[in-house]
């Protein structure tokens, strides 16, 4: 088998024209999704069953079904409806990156969810208690005491949620997208050459992976100060 | 308030605690006066800690009546966290703040709470550090300080509020034997000054140096209280006798 350089050197200028729309997916659907997953997470912590349950089935939905599956539902099945075309969420839902987004955002808000109700129950029950004994209120609580913990302890399980949300872009492409994994596909149909195009790929995400988990790595050693003895 | 509630600032009647079918307190009395100090013993699993952790109502009690301060502590009760307020508590785990430095685990309450100025908020703290002799430690991290420096900021939080009375769950049990002494020297001192406290301890030269009133307990029953002196010397159950024994004769 001969390897095409030429055609490397050619094609990665050309993929990277869609790493911009690959981290508009990634930093959008990632805002989305964390926003999604504290509003999860409050209600499936309140102790109220009625906000407690539908979480859960959401949760159960989301995590236990395949994502292309729900990208293809959203896209595909979505606009059959009438009820949702004439929604005010058509605008959005009629655009596949509108629909990538909603895909990816509803996703990972299930799983981080998860992350960070993880986070929370790790959260020594004596330093809440303290808290308690001093005064403060169930919001000053959680807001001052129980969420400073709850993140640093669940960093590193979210930068691992991250990582596969970038990868997750990629299905994107699946809805006529051209982002990275688009653009990929383009070149490959048009010169039959799968290896050098996706392995050039493969380093392009691997770099981002690299970065996203220097990143993290470095925001985990900031929050862990107060953890090393010597100050 | 009634007559006889004048001048107590706790008083619990009757008070039952189940955790499912275990019943944890069986119908205890309790009264603690302005400024006195309750030593309260016992076996392990008879019910000292959760006696304590009632007051705060970091447990709810299951039956009886429980006043702190004037305030009767029921699910109905408007402001918890006001009630807590009043009652400061050191636990066997220090339970600091470990992501707040030794001066923001003091400065954490007021300022959330009274909204404290900054400056105003740090010098109360510091003077409460100077208190438990741990002020050259303000800025440090918790995880940077031995247990018995820790046990001492958890008693300077516990005053930041001004409580009027302080609750020591077991303050000492975790620590070091080299440490006990310097947690205790400072509780001593906080007697001295005419808090009012109710402290679960195994420490009985501390009951018989401190207290005004040593409370033993057995199976979530109140078996016997009495002044140290008489307690020690003259116990009336022989329950109180056989556990006397077992702790003091190694």
């Amino acid at each position: 088998m001969s390897f095409d350089f030429a055609l490397i050197l050619d094609s990665i200028p050309k993929m990277l024209m869609g790493i911009g729309l690959t981290l508009q997916l990634l930093f959008l659907s990632l805002a989305i999704g964390t926003a999604l997953a504290i509003i999860l997470l409050l209600m499936r912590i309140s102790g109220r069953w009625y906000l407690a349950a539908p979480t859960m089935v959401y949760i159960y939905i989301f995590r236990g079904t395949p994502i292309l599956v729900q990208i293809f539902i959203i896209y595909y099945g979505l606009p059959q409806l009438e009820f949702v075309r004439d929604s005010i969420f058509w605008p959005i839902l009629r655009e596949p990156f509108g629909c990538a987004i909603v895909a990816l955002s509803l996703n990972t808000g299930a799983y981080v969810s998860e992350i960070f109700r993880g986070g929370v129950l790790g959260v020594d029950r004596g330093l809440t208690e303290a808290g308690a004994a001093l005064g403060l209120s169930a919001r000053h609580r959680f807001i001052y005491i129980t969420a400073p913990i709850a993140i640093r302890l669940c960093l590193p399980a979210y930068s691992n949620d991250v990582v596969s949300l970038m990868k997750s872009t990629a299905l994107a492409s699946t809805i006529t997208l051209l982002d990275m994994m688009g653009i990929a596909r383009t070149i490959v149909a048009e010169t039959y050459a799968p290896y050098e195009v996706f392995l050039s790929l493969m380093v392009i995400y691997l770099i981002i992976t690299w970065i996203i988990q220097r990143t993290f790595g470095w925001i985990e050693k900031r929050m862990s100060r107060h953890i090393r003895s010597e100050v | 308030m009634t007559d006889n509630e004048v001048g107590n600032i706790i008083q619990l009647e009757n008070v039952d605690k189940y955790f499912g079918q275990f019943q944890a307190l069986k119908g205890v009395n309790l009264t603690v006066a302005k400024g006195e100090r309750v030593v309260v013993c016992g076996p392990s699993g008879s019910g000292k800690s959760t006696l304590i952790r009632c007051i705060n109502r970091l447990e709810a009690h299951s039956a009886g009546k429980i006043i702190v301060n004037g305030h009767e502590l029921t699910d109905a009760v408007k402001d918890i966290d006001a009630v807590r307020r009043e009652v400061g508590m050191v636990f066997q785990s220090f339970n600091l703040f470990p992501h707040l430095t030794v001066v923001e685990n003091l400065m954490l309450a007021p300022r959330l709470v009274r909204k404290a100025s900054k400056d105003e908020n740090r010098e109360k703290a510091m003077q409460l550090l100077e208190r438990v002799k741990i002020q050259d430690q303000a800025d440090k991290w918790p995880s940077a300080l031995s247990g018995g420096q820790q046990q001492r900021v958890a008693i300077a939080r516990a005053l930041c509020m001004n409580p009027e009375v302080i609750l020591f769950d077991e303050p000492t049990s975790a620590l070091d034997p080299e440490m006990i002494s310097e947690v205790l020297d400072v509780m001593i001192d906080l007697a001295r000054e005419g808090m009012t406290m109710i402290c679960v301890t195994h420490e009985m030269g501390f009951a018989r140096s401190v207290a005004d009133n040593v409370v033993f307990m057995d199976q979530g029953e109140i078996v016997e209280t009495g002044p140290p002196a008489t307690f020690f010397d003259n116990p009336k159950s022989a329950r109180t006798r056989l556990f006397l024994e077992q702790i003091l004769t190694h």
